[in-house]
């Protein structure tokens, strides 16, 4: 399925947590492909896109954290001018809401995704398939 | 539902004759005290009222309150409005320092203790040949020894247990069918929880239908949890030694508020900062007047207690008004922007409220402000930053109708708060003034 997963963690806003998330990815060996901060004063919202979001899921759920999984879309941009315009009409010409977004650039660095967050999944992915932009796999 | 009565004619006597009767029995133990009582005579001297001065029960708000600190005045007979020989029996209560309260009853101020716990017992249905386990403390402490009168007064056979030794409550249980136990919340939950871990069905192995459970606030959750665990009815009951013990407030069969024996207490419900009685409906500190006492009568006690009173008639249809289960102590108000607040009147809204965990705090800040720190449900929590706007929007909104004054509200991670043990310090109080 053309599908990637969003790790959501919610947080306090004080200092050293964000140390406290990355050092927890890290030891365990999950590699972070992308991640954004929202912020809404007292708390925020830290999102990432890993290489094993299940396990990192786990593992945030174990030590304490309030933290969701939740399915999100990743769409080639083209490494040109108007690369992310090109991406963002195309999704909206489909009458679909960005929630929330961040972009993940692959290792070989030769392809960058779009990943965003909908409303409905199921429904975003049956208008976004096979209209000639290349969505990512990464479950 | 079945409604049974101990006395019909005075607990569905109308409101109107229940006024009277009221006003009667205040007129009279007002003349006692005044006459009998010197501290209580100096009291209405300096409030510069009289005994004749109550024409109405209106009238009574002009009658000085009693506090606890009275109750140490000329200790530890002061206060008794008849010879010691007529006085049978001391019960003691403990204060948060030094002395004991020391509470005095005559023969009849015993019976009429035992009276109302009668009639609290056959109101949720506890007749002649119920077996009731009496497991509160006996000795010095009113919760036992007055329950056990005024089940002994109904003919119901009384095992006087006492607390603790749970393996022997047990056993008392199965040995003997008890039918009805009197406890404390937290020693109940711990009973049903060994009943349960011992691998007995109380359905089978046991005989009890109901259980009274008083002498500490407890929430409806404990309530339903023990009638859960052990397949019975839990009824609350309230009351205080300065009032003659357990049996003041109890729930009838509908368990919506406890009714108050008004032919027994004058009840009035103030806000504990300016005295003036509150909106009906509106929490605030419960007063007692006791109408028919005669060792140690009280006059306007303040007890301390928060509650309400419940507006619409009960359907078992007693006439004697009710109020809400204790909901705290007067001495947690706090004041923001000139408006008096409970913690128990944010407490209630945040329950009522999906995706709040149980944990919360309130602080007090410069010029006024309240900050509400909230902490959020973990299930709660599905990654969207606009869920958790919408819920901080709706807390800040239902705060502020029903406490009147705006907050701010904090979302915080479950477990960031300190847990809360019985008194949790829930508010923090940073003003400078
Ligand atoms: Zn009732």
């Amino acid at each position: 399925m053309y599908k990637v997963e969003i790790i959501s963690i919610f947080v306090e806003n004080k200092p050293g947590k964000l140390e406290k998330i990355t050092k927890l990815l890290a030891e365990a060996y999950i590699n972070i492909l992308g991640f954004s901060i929202t912020d809404a004063r007292d708390f925020g919202i830290i999102k990432f896109l890993v290489d094993k979001p299940k396990e990192a899921y786990e593992l945030f759920k174990k030590n304490g954290f309030v933290v969701a999984l939740n399915p999100a879309l990743g769409i080639e941009m083209k490494d040109k001018p108007g690369g992310l315009y090109e991406v963002v009409k195309f999704i909206s010409s489909k009458g679909i809401n960005i929630e929330n977004a961040l972009v993940y650039v692959a290792e070989s660095r030769e392809k960058a995704y779009f990943i965003f967050e909908v409303e409905n999944f199921e429904e975003a992915l049956k208008k976004l398939k096979d209209n000639g932009f290349e969505l990512l796999k990464l479950v | 539902m079945e409604v049974n009565f101990w006395d019909p004619k005075i607990e569905t006597m109308p409101q109107q004759d229940l006024k009277a009767l009221q006003l009667e029995k205040l007129k009279k133990v007002v003349t006692l005290v005044y006459e009998r009582v010197p501290h209580y005579r100096k009291k209405f001297e300096e409030a510069k009222v009289k005994p004749e001065d109550i024409k109405s029960l209106e009238d009574v708000v002009r009658l000085p309150f009693t506090t606890k600190d009275d109750l140490f005045v000329d200790y530890p007979y002061g206060l008794l409005a008849v010879p010691l020989e007529e006085v049978v029996r001391l019960h003691t209560s403990s204060g948060t320092t030094g002395k004991p309260k020391a509470l005095f009853f005559t023969k009849k101020d015993v019976d009429a203790q035992a009276e109302l716990i009668a009639r609290n017992l056959v109101m949720t249905g506890t007749t002649r040949g119920d077996v009731l386990q009496n497991s509160m403390t006996y000795g010095l402490f009113t919760g036992a020894l007055v329950m056990h009168y005024g089940a002994e007064k109904l003919g119901v056979l009384v095992i006087p247990a006492g607390p603790g030794n749970t393996e022997r409550q047990i056993e008392l249980m199965k040995t003997f069918g008890t039918t009805c136990f009197h406890m404390t919340p937290s020693y109940a939950l711990y009973v049903a929880s060994v009943i349960l871990n011992k691998g007995l069905d109380p359905k089978r192995d046991l005989r009890i239908k109901r259980a009274y459970l008083g002498a500490e606030p407890y929430s409806e959750e404990t309530r339903k949890k023990i009638e859960e665990l052990l397949g019975i009815d839990v009824y609350n009951c309230y009351g205080l030694s300065e009032m003659g013990g357990p049996g003041v407030g109890f729930e009838c069969v509908y368990k919506e508020g406890l009714h108050i024996w008004e032919d027994a207490f004058l009840v009035e419900i103030i806000n504990p900062e300016t005295g003036e009685p509150v909106k009906e409906g509106e929490i605030g500190e419960l007063v007692l007047t006791s109408l028919n006492r005669e060792g140690m009568p009280l006059i306007r006690y303040r007890t301390r207690d928060l509650t309400f009173f419940f507006t619409e008639p009960c359907a078992c249809g007693r006439t004697h008004r009710r109020i809400s289960r204790i909901l705290g102590r007067a001495d947690d108000m706090f004041i923001v922007r000139g408006v008096n607040i409970f913690p128990q009147q944010i407490e209630s809204v945040l329950m009522g409220i999906k995706g709040v965990a149980e944990n919360y705090q309130i602080v007090l800040e410069n010029y006024d402000e309240m900050i509400v720190r909230v902490e959020i449900d973990r299930e709660f929590f599905d990654g969207r930053i606009e869920r958790l706007l919408k819920l901080k929007e709706e807390i800040v909104e239902k705060l502020r109708e029903a406490i009147l004054v705006k907050p701010k509200v904090e979302l915080l991670e479950p477990g960031t708060l300190p847990v809360s043990e019985g008194k949790a310090k829930r508010v923090i109080d940073k003003r400078t003034l």
